[in-house]
């Protein structure tokens, strides 16, 4: 299979819907496969890669911190990268920047980058195909 | 002595994977801690919550691997057995998705969309989610 590019555009925040769980499984496929992966965190998807997420314990579950090991969308976007380099495909993760400010979320993860409207219309253009995931 | 209030739960599997649970079951349980005194009805497509059985295969992304899936099902039990809160589905919208009462897990009452209003009526409060 030859290597393609994929632009990816994401709105969903974490927590609040299962959009971002099929765009998680979506991307991991892309990685494992070698692809390149453009993708551009829009309105609440520009806190997916929010450094200082946090997991936490479950009293309601009964489980301390180790046992909930509760999920983080930092560390699902710091995976889908170094899977990404494992297979030799490039992943461009840009958070729009006013979405960045409005949340207070600009301290992101390494490898992720501030960016624009512009950025997704770069990879609109250099992409073999485009994958909208919008907030509805 | 805490309100009583009934909460009409309708929204489903939003972002339980992330969160591992159901973010209102959740709540429900927390604040019975609390002292709050709830009771459930599940509705629309909220009453598969209570099919036993059920269950997904933890999110993997590369290396990072979840390992605490959420099971709503044994949520449901947990809401019925250790809080003691009771929880009712709407019969009409289990027949509407095929589920037999058999499929449920034990403890479930089913309620009639009918009867609901009625339901409604000896509750100081109701929130429907």
């Amino acid at each position: 299979m030859s290597k393609k590019t994929f632009a990816i555009a994401l709105m969903d925040p974490p927590y609040e819907s299962e959009n971002l769980t099929t765009a998680f499984r979506i991307l991991d496929v892309m990685a494992r496969r070698g692809h390149n992966i453009n993708v551009f965190a829009y309105e609440g998807a520009s806190g997916l890669a929010f450094a200082k997420q946090a997991p936490h314990p479950n009293p309601v579950h009964g489980k301390n911190l180790a046992e909930e090991n509760h999920p983080t969308t930092k560390d699902q976007v710091a995976a889908l990268l170094a899977l990404a380099a494992r297979n030799g495909g490039k992943v461009d993760w840009v958070n729009c920047g006013m979405c960045v400010d409005e949340r207070g979320v600009g301290e992101f993860v390494a490898d992720t980058r501030r960016g624009s409207p512009a950025d997704f219309h770069a990879f609109c253009e250099a992409s073999d195909n485009v994958l909208a995931i919008p907030t509805k | 002595m805490a309100k009583k209030t009934l909460n009409i739960v309708e929204s489903a599997y939003r972002a339980v994977m992330e969160e591992q649970d159901d973010t209102i079951l959740w709540l429900l349980a927390a604040m019975r801690a609390a002292g709050a005194e709830h009771t459930v009805v599940l509705r629309g497509n909220a009453v598969n919550y209570a099919v036993a059985g059920q269950g997904a295969p933890g999110l993997a992304i590369g290396g990072w691997k979840q390992t605490q899936a959420p099971r709503m099902d044994n949520d449901v039990i947990d809401l019925i057995e250790k809080r003691k809160i009771p929880v009712f589905v709407i019969e009409e919208d289990l027949a509407a998705r095929g589920i037999e009462r058999g499929e449920l897990v034990p403890g479930v009452q089913l309620l009639s969309a009918r009867m609901l209003p009625k339901r409604m009526a000896e509750y100081d409060l109701v929130s429907h989610w």
